[in-house]
């Protein structure tokens, strides 16, 4: 349909229009399900992993937790947390891709969170084989929980997976480096510090919890 | 016409807008409300109130009257059993005379100081324990609906700990002569503080 309304030349072409509105009425409706535990940093999958873990005070806190502990225990520990948590993260994200369907499990995260900030502000001597356990242990949970919030079956969620996994490699390296490298008495007691302020966090997280469920 | 047409254009776009609105994405899940909210509530709520200022500064201040290892284990105790005090009230339970535990504190820590108490460390982390019940409690009671849980939580603890921090740096004069001179007035000024808090707590006047 053309025509000339007064000197201003107009086209309007109805089945265009029509085609217009059906395109955006379909692409609204199919609306993609969000990527639900993922930052959009807008750098593409593996910037997003990368950054999820520090946005995440859910999944940084025992991770803080165990690094500093495993670095008060000496190096030896470090290196075995060093590459058993993010080996496990990455291996309980897939998992989570592949077979769970988006789950939370908060009081599991919280109590995890609660007894590994209260090892690290008793200083506790734990073995290495009980360290790795930990590690191992606090991967697999969080890491199945992350991965099972991923978008399935897309190209993306595999670049996320190892986005997390080395952020957790650079935050227990950094971490468990500084504090294995601390002898001073002050600087370890303010080490075990941040220990009891994370079980704090956590007693408070687990009231949250509590409260939403109640 | 020629109006017609013209408003067709703003028409097309509220249209547009409206489907928009009508059919949203589903957020990121980290890009949910309330997270900076809860942070800075969670910061500023310890700070907010004075008599709260008074006691967890207290803390710190006989911490370091007191020395190792009560300089590190008062400031440890206090928030972990502040937290469970907190965590008791979000869950509902309650627990009789808060405010007057509350305004307690502040006379009890202060004395403390002005005195140069030194009871055995257990007593002491009881104490400081029993008060970090009562203050805990009294913060998850008022923790506001809708705001991030666990970013509240740290800068809760955060600025709790910073309380404890700056205490604790007031109470290092306690090494030199006129600073345990200073360090005990400033005991008794935590104290006066709690006459009047305990005051305003017994005639039932909002602090």
């Amino acid at each position: 349909m053309e025509g000339d309304f007064g000197g201003t030349s107009v086209k309007v072409c109805c089945p265009r229009f029509i085609l217009f509105w059906l395109t955006l009425a379909a692409t609204l409706s199919v609306a993609p399900p969000a990527h639900a535990h993922l930052v959009n940093t807008g750098f593409g999958p593996f910037d997003d992993g990368l950054t999820h873990l520090f946005v995440t005070p859910e999944d940084l806190l025992p991770v803080i937790a165990l690094a500093l502990l495993a670095g008060l225990r000496g190096p030896c520990f470090g290196r075995a947390v060093l590459f058993a948590l993010p080996v496990a993260w990455m291996a309980g994200s897939t998992i989570g891709l592949l077979l769970a369907p988006p789950i939370t499990l908060p009081l599991a995260q919280t109590i995890l969170t609660i007894a590994l900030g209260l090892l690290l502000a008793t200083e506790s001597r734990l073995s290495l084989a009980s360290a790795d356990l930990l590690a191992i242990l606090l991967g697999l949970l969080h890491g199945l929980l992350n991965g099972s919030e991923l978008p399935k079956a897309s190209w993306s969620s595999p670049f996320s997976v190892v986005g997390v996994g080395v952020a957790l490699f650079v935050a227990v390296s950094l971490l468990a480096g500084q504090a294995s490298a601390v002898h001073v008495p002050w600087a370890r007691v303010a080490v075990r510090v941040a220990g009891s302020w994370i079980v704090a966090i956590g007693l408070l997280m687990l009231g949250w919890a509590m409260r939403v469920s109640g | 016409m020629k109006n017609l047409i013209q408003t067709q254009r703003p028409a097309r776009q509220s249209l547009l807008i409206l489907c928009l609105l009508l059919c949203p994405l589903t957020v990121f899940a980290h890009q949910r409300g309330g997270e900076v909210i809860g942070f800075a509530s969670g910061f500023w709520h310890p700070i907010s109130g004075i008599d709260h200022i008074l006691a967890m500064v207290a803390v710190g201040m006989w911490g370091a009257q007191l020395g190792a290892p009560a300089i590190w284990v008062l400031p440890v105790v206090f928030p972990m059993v502040m937290a469970l005090g907190g965590t008791m009230g979000l869950m509902g339970v309650k627990l009789p005379g808060i405010e007057l535990c509350i305004a307690l504190s502040a006379l009890a820590l202060g004395f403390a100081v002005f005195r140069e108490a030194r009871p055995k460390l257990w007593i002491a982390a009881t104490i400081v324990g029993v008060f970090a019940i009562a203050h805990g409690h009294a913060h998850g009671t008022e923790l506001p609906l809708g705001a991030s849980g666990v970013l509240y939580s740290v800068g809760f603890v955060i600025a709790t700990g910073l309380l404890h921090a700056l205490g604790i740096g007031i109470g290092l004069v306690h090494r030199w002569t006129a600073g345990r001179l200073a360090l005990r007035v400033a005991g008794a000024v935590v104290a006066m503080g709690g006459v009047f808090f305990l005051w305003k707590a017994i005639s039932g006047e909002p602090v």
